[in-house]
């Protein structure tokens, strides 16, 4: 599948093609920026309801521009602590999360860029067998095993724990089945050159393998990272104390319909700071993000 | 595999591979393997004691009337995201395709949701659209409908349905840009050379040719809405109101961790775990294949 194409050049207009009309493409404005309005409005609103007084928001309807709480807002959230929540401030959330985060994206990485290592440039008894286990977990993701999993994790004392929020979830068959494709396509005769100069496997995947992997850890990277920021399931399960949620988590619990007392402007503050960063990730690193997204799923 | 060069030794390989395993069996077959014996044992109600019933679980959840009302719940959630998430991102693909300028703004505008957990996809919605202080609830009451999604079942799943849609148009989005660039232009225009209008030209050149994308996206979509959508239903509407909107995955939470049945609950991860290797099997099947009807 073709990699969608970068920004074109600026060259201001649109141009025609055969049995194209200028009507026909004011119309695909029209309706690429009603598409635009639809998916951006949710986050547009959130990010307007984050800036006004509880009082405002409980009056329906909002206004659509911004108010003049922003400041007041996010510095009660960010370091006063949410009631709702014991207390815990989103700063402490955004760090769990970022933990988390980094800690599943590298961590699958690292393993996976290992095992793929040795899958395709060793020979050993078992070779296989160990490729289809990893394969096969492709099939068994965490909603199909919440209990027994979650047993485990009470026997290992891992609830509550960062190692019991990230190490689950960075076996990967995914990452592994990439970097596998990826190291078959690399030439014999560079592994042969470089047991003729000396170099032991080693050497080889420092200064070679992990050189020529760049963009596709980079590409990898950016998807795992949403992947873990987003997590919703597994924190659910494995975390109790509130100063371990991931922010994700802690939204869910700051939210109650039955009662008047959500702190709505707090919810909607934590609710910006929760997608912002995955956000800026994507949009900054939408090139890596789309290759990465189109190769993982190939 | 051909045979390529490797190298000679015996015990790094297994020292390589050693983290990854280990993970996988702690984390994934004991788990799995556990569900599968707990879906063939009934405890008694306190937990002392339990016996072997063979598939009595299966013949028990299989006959629950609330376990087919959440085949059906989850069968009309996922046609109905698959089908919205899909068709406007079709529709919008086509249309980024027409234009040249303000492409790319077009595309970074488009992937922003990919960047958001479903479940807080749920909430902004859930907050549009809150009977109580939602804006957009407020201008549907103003057009005389009576909305109440914390009431309504089937408003509960048209939300639910908005959201889960909404957060993957971007995945769709991307992905059917990419399958339309690769369609060669010549053939379009050649197309309009012989006079066949716009919507010709789509449905009998475009569209046909687009086929493998969209069934392997109609693979990730279902897969998507199955197993991905749980943040949404959990912080949305609970599986409800009643059991409006609990799909099989909530199910199996509920059952298992709310309602500590978990003979039950492990009969039903293993129903889930048959579809997903059915999925997964079609999709290596045919997407693997790049299948081309034409």
């Amino acid at each position: 599948m073709a990699e969608p194409k970068a920004l074109p050049p600026a060259s201001g207009h649109d141009k025609l093609m055969i049995g194209q009309s200028v009507t026909g493409i004011y119309v695909a404005h029209a309706i690429l920026i009603l598409g635009i309005v639809i998916v951006a409005f949710p986050i547009y609103y959130t990010f307007v309801a984050s800036t006004h007084s509880l009082q405002t928001i409980l009056r329906p309807p909002l206004p659509l521009l911004p108010g003049d709480r922003f400041f007041e807002n996010y510095a009660e959230a960010l370091f006063g602590g949410v009631g709702r929540i014991g207390g815990v401030s989103v700063a402490t959330l955004l760090f769990n999360t970022t933990v988390v985060a980094l800690g599943i994206a590298i961590g699958k990485i690292i393993i996976s860029l290992l095992s793929a290592y040795a899958i395709v440039f060793f020979r050993f008894p078992l070779r296989m067998t160990f490729f289809w286990l990893i394969f096969i977990t492709l099939m068994l993701p965490v909603e199909v095993r919440i209990l027994p999993t979650y047993k485990v994790m009470v026997d290992l004392g891992l609830i509550d724990t960062y190692t019991g929020l990230i190490v689950p979830l960075i076996a990967s068959a995914t990452a592994t089945l990439l970097f596998r494709q990826f190291f078959l396509t690399i030439p014999g005769e560079l592994v042969e050159a470089a047991r003729v100069d000396g170099a032991g496997p080693w050497r080889f995947f420092w200064d070679i393998l992990l050189p020529l992997s760049r963009t596709n850890i980079a590409a990898l990277f950016v998807i795992l990272f949403i992947y873990g920021w987003t997590q919703y399931l597994w924190p659910l399960l494995v975390t109790n104390r509130n100063d371990m949620n991931t922010i994700v988590i802690a939204l869910r619990k700051m939210i109650s319909f039955a009662d008047a007392d959500t702190e709505w402007h707090l919810v909607m503050v934590t609710s910006m700071l929760a997608i912002v960063p995955p956000i800026l990730v994507v949009v900054l690193m939408q090139r890596w993000f789309v290759r990465g997204l189109v190769d993982t799923e190939k | 595999m051909s045979p390529r060069v490797v190298f000679p030794n015996k015990i790094l390989p297994y020292l390589l591979v050693a983290p990854q395993l280990a993970i996988t069996l702690v984390f994934f077959y004991w788990p799995a393997s556990q569900a599968l014996r707990q879906s063939m044992l009934r405890e008694d109600p306190f937990g002392l004691s339990s016996k072997f019933v063979w598939f009595d679980n299966f013949k028990k959840v299989l006959s629950d009337p609330n376990y087919l009302n959440s085949i059906q719940v989850t069968a009309i959630f996922s046609i109905s995201v698959a089908a919205v998430a899909m068709g406007t991102a079709l529709l919008l693909a086509v249309m980024a395709e027409k234009v040249v300028r303000s492409r790319g703004l077009y595309r970074t505008l488009m992937i922003w949701p990919y960047a958001v957990a479903p479940a807080i996809a749920g909430m902004l919605w859930l907050f549009l659209f809150n009977p109580s202080i939602g804006s957009l609830a407020y201008g549907l009451r103003w057009l005389g409908i009576n909305w109440d999604p914390l009431l309504d079942g089937e408003q509960a799943m048209a939300l639910v349905v908005a959201a889960a849609s909404w957060k993957q148009i971007s995945y769709n989005f991307l992905f059917f840009v990419a399958g339309l660039q690769a369609i060669p232009k010549t053939l379009i225009e050649a197309a309009a050379i012989d006079g066949a209008g716009e919507n010709k030209r789509f449905w009998t050149i475009v569209f046909p040719l687009l086929a493998p994308t969209t069934f392997f996206l109609l693979v990730v979509n279902t897969v998507y809405a199955f197993f991905d959508t749980f943040g949404i239903i959990h912080a949305v509407t609970g599986g409800g109101p009643g059991k409006a909107t609990e799909t099989l995955v909530y199910k199996v939470y509920n059952d298992g961790f709310v309602n500590l049945i978990l003979g039950d609950s492990a009969a039903q991860s293993v129903i889930l775990m048959v579809i997903v290797i059915a999925l997964t099997a079609v999709q290596f099947r045919y997407v693997e294949k790049k299948v081309h009807y034409g």
